[in-house]
């Protein structure tokens, strides 16, 4: 059976949801072998990527890989494609994935499909699902040329564990001068909250227009927190400077699809609208009926968030 | 001491997409973007890369070329970085290029490019349309120049550009030397809105059109022929069944952890 890459996304050296959902959409199309580029590489990451079906890891794990964005990790890949001749390349569609997969693409002459919300084998080929304009389409495609490289959403594909031991393969790699052209010299203070990330929650706590101050945030981090949520920002929110851009949901933000949305004083118009719609159960609150957003609503309360919000964060902390 | 900065020489890529407003659809016929059926603008993040590149020449002097590949009206949206101050306007405009993909559209623009003496192209970093982010990222590739994208701040210093791409946590320092592909996000600034006297100026202000073969390009190797990957099938997402809506009467919280409740979400 042939190889699946896997590009594997780590943070501190635990591997992340992402890849377990990638590995478990692979499992489907071959035999996952999970690729780890940069430093940080650990027995206990092996065995993690073994849980969710890896059968082989491979590992390149020199400094200088990190210490350039997208160019190292395309590279590590275009290397194993001409080597392992997979049935196909599926990375995370992040920031990241999506360039170093845009890169793989020109490298290995093959085609790209971005944001997949699922694949598919389909006799010999590959049918990826991809969820577009907002979540209004459906749409099913093939790449027709080259291996599939498919970058896949997270938060999209189950994960399901199934054990393997994976064999460890170390690549060596030397970087060429264009991937070592822009250097990365330095990261901000992690502002790491307690708090999932928006890509990866189950649940997602938003505020907009309606929470009117960035004070006005804090009844919505509370209602998160007794959810064990992500927070999330409107555009009208993030513009106003009430809440920080990189929690921003909508057209111009992120795209989420967590189990549970909840959208407190947001109107739903479709920039925000692009970024949620897929969400399994949306919960809305907002003082004024006519809100686009309680079309998408499984339930909702008109009425005004800041008594709303506190009496469900009460009782949600109650019933605990 | 004052030392004189060398000026830097910019292209800007802009993209016509339908109105961020609008739904859209996929035509039946070839399971494209319908681009008519609403109005076209230049995509949004694209504004924030016209004003990044005009700050800078503001700072350090030089040129803004603005670089669009599209049909006919995207003339538009070139006129419209001309009118907000770019300097000139390159129209890549040949019916061979409509369905391109992004792997023949980064092919097309990297040749645009190539050869031209720009220190920085400048790109937004994702278009409303398809939404993919990789166009940036493939054209760095095929000029083998460095890439820093996803950028909130964008500083140049003699023959280095340095940025704050964004992370999941905060951000990453990303420096290079000239010449680099740069993606701006939507944090890094404020677009200017084109004054009369902009919007004057721009229809005096040479735009070049150029065709494929202009480009030493196959139109063999662009357009909805030539594309990497296809669509099998569409269709319109099933409608969602009408929820719950109460009012609160003070017990519209409790209403919803019930419903939570209900969903075992709590």
């Amino acid at each position: 059976m042939s190889e699946v890459l896997v590009l594997v996304d780590a943070v501190d050296g635990a591997v992340r949801k992402s890849t377990t959902e990638l590995l478990t959409a692979a499992r489907r199309l071959g035999e996952p072998a999970a690729v780890w580029v940069g430093p940080g590489i650990s027995d206990a990451a092996i065995a993690a990527l073994g849980e969710y079906g890896a059968t082989k890891v491979y590992v390149a794990d020199g400094a200088d890989l990190a210490q350039h964005p997208v160019a190292p990790a395309a590279e590590v890949l275009a290397q194993l494609v001409q080597q392992v001749a997979p049935a196909a390349v599926l990375v995370p569609s992040t920031a990241d994935g999506k360039e170093v997969a845009g890169r793989l693409a020109i490298k290995v002459d093959s085609g790209i499909i971005t944001d997949a919300v699922d694949v598919a084998a389909d006799g010999d080929r590959i049918v990826a699902t991809q969820s577009v304009f907002g979540g209004s389409t459906i749409v099913h495609s093939t790449v027709t040329r080259g291996v599939p490289i498919i970058t896949v959403r997270g938060n999209a594909v189950a994960p399901e564990a199934a054990p393997a031991s994976p064999a460890r393969q170390d690549v060596s790699v030397s970087l060429s001068d264009a991937a070592r052209k822009a250097t990365i010299t330095g990261h901000s203070a992690a502002t790491k909250g307690g708090r999932p990330e928006l890509a990866e929650a189950q649940v997602v706590v938003s505020g907009g227009r309606g929470v009117g101050s960035p004070d006005g945030f804090a009844v919505i981090e509370s209602l998160a927190d007794s959810l064990g949520a992500a927070v999330g920002a409107s555009r009208a929110a993030t513009d106003a400077g009430w809440y920080p851009h990189q929690y921003q949901v909508g057209q111009t933000g992120k795209t989420v699809s967590p189990q549970l949305y909840i959208a407190n004083g947001i109107s739903g118009a479709i920039q925000h609208r692009a970024g949620m719609q897929t969400s399994k159960t949306i919960v809305v609150v907002n003082k004024d009926p006519e809100a686009p957003i309680f079309e998408l609503a499984d339930f909702g309360v008109v009425g005004d968030l800041f008594a709303v919000v506190p009496q469900l964060t009460e009782e949600i902390n109650k019933r605990k | 001491m004052t030392g004189e900065e060398p000026s830097v020489k910019i292209a800007v890529c802009v993209k016509q997409v339908p109105d961020t407003w609008a739904e859209k659809k996929l035509r039946a016929a070839d399971s494209r973007l319908d681009r008519e059926a609403a109005d076209g603008v230049m995509n949004e993040l694209d504004e924030y890369a016209v004003e990044e590149a005009l700050q800078l020449i503001e700072a350090h002097g030089g040129e803004v070329v603005v670089v669009s590949m599209g049909p006919d009206r995207a003339s538009e949206t070139v006129r419209k970085a001309l009118s907000m101050g770019a300097d000139a306007g390159v129209h890549i405009v040949d019916d061979a290029l409509g369905g391109s993909d992004a792997i023949a559209t980064s092919a097309v623009i990297a040749a645009a490019l190539a050869g031209r003496g720009f220190d920085l192209v400048i790109f937004g970093s994702e278009s409303t349309d398809a939404r993919m982010s990789v166009v940036p990222a493939m054209v760095a590739e095929r000029l083998g120049w460095a890439q820093l994208t996803f950028a909130q701040k964008v500083e140049v210093s003699g023959s280095t550009v340095t940025i704050e791409r964004v992370t999941e946590s905060g951000f990453a320092t990303v420096t290079a030397a000239l010449p680099a592909v740069v993606s701006v996000v939507e944090k890094i600034n404020e677009p200017r809105y084109p004054s009369f006297k902009g919007i004057m100026a721009a229809k005096k202000k040479p735009v070049e059109t150029l065709s494929v073969s202009d480009l030493g390009l196959e139109s063999a190797a662009v357009g909805a022929g030539a594309a990497w990957s296809a669509v099998n099938d569409f269709a319109a997402r099933p409608p969602k069944a009408a929820g719950t809506v109460v009012t609160d009467e003070g017990d519209g919280g409790v209403k919803v952890a019930d419903f939570l409740a209900t969903q075992k979400f709590i």
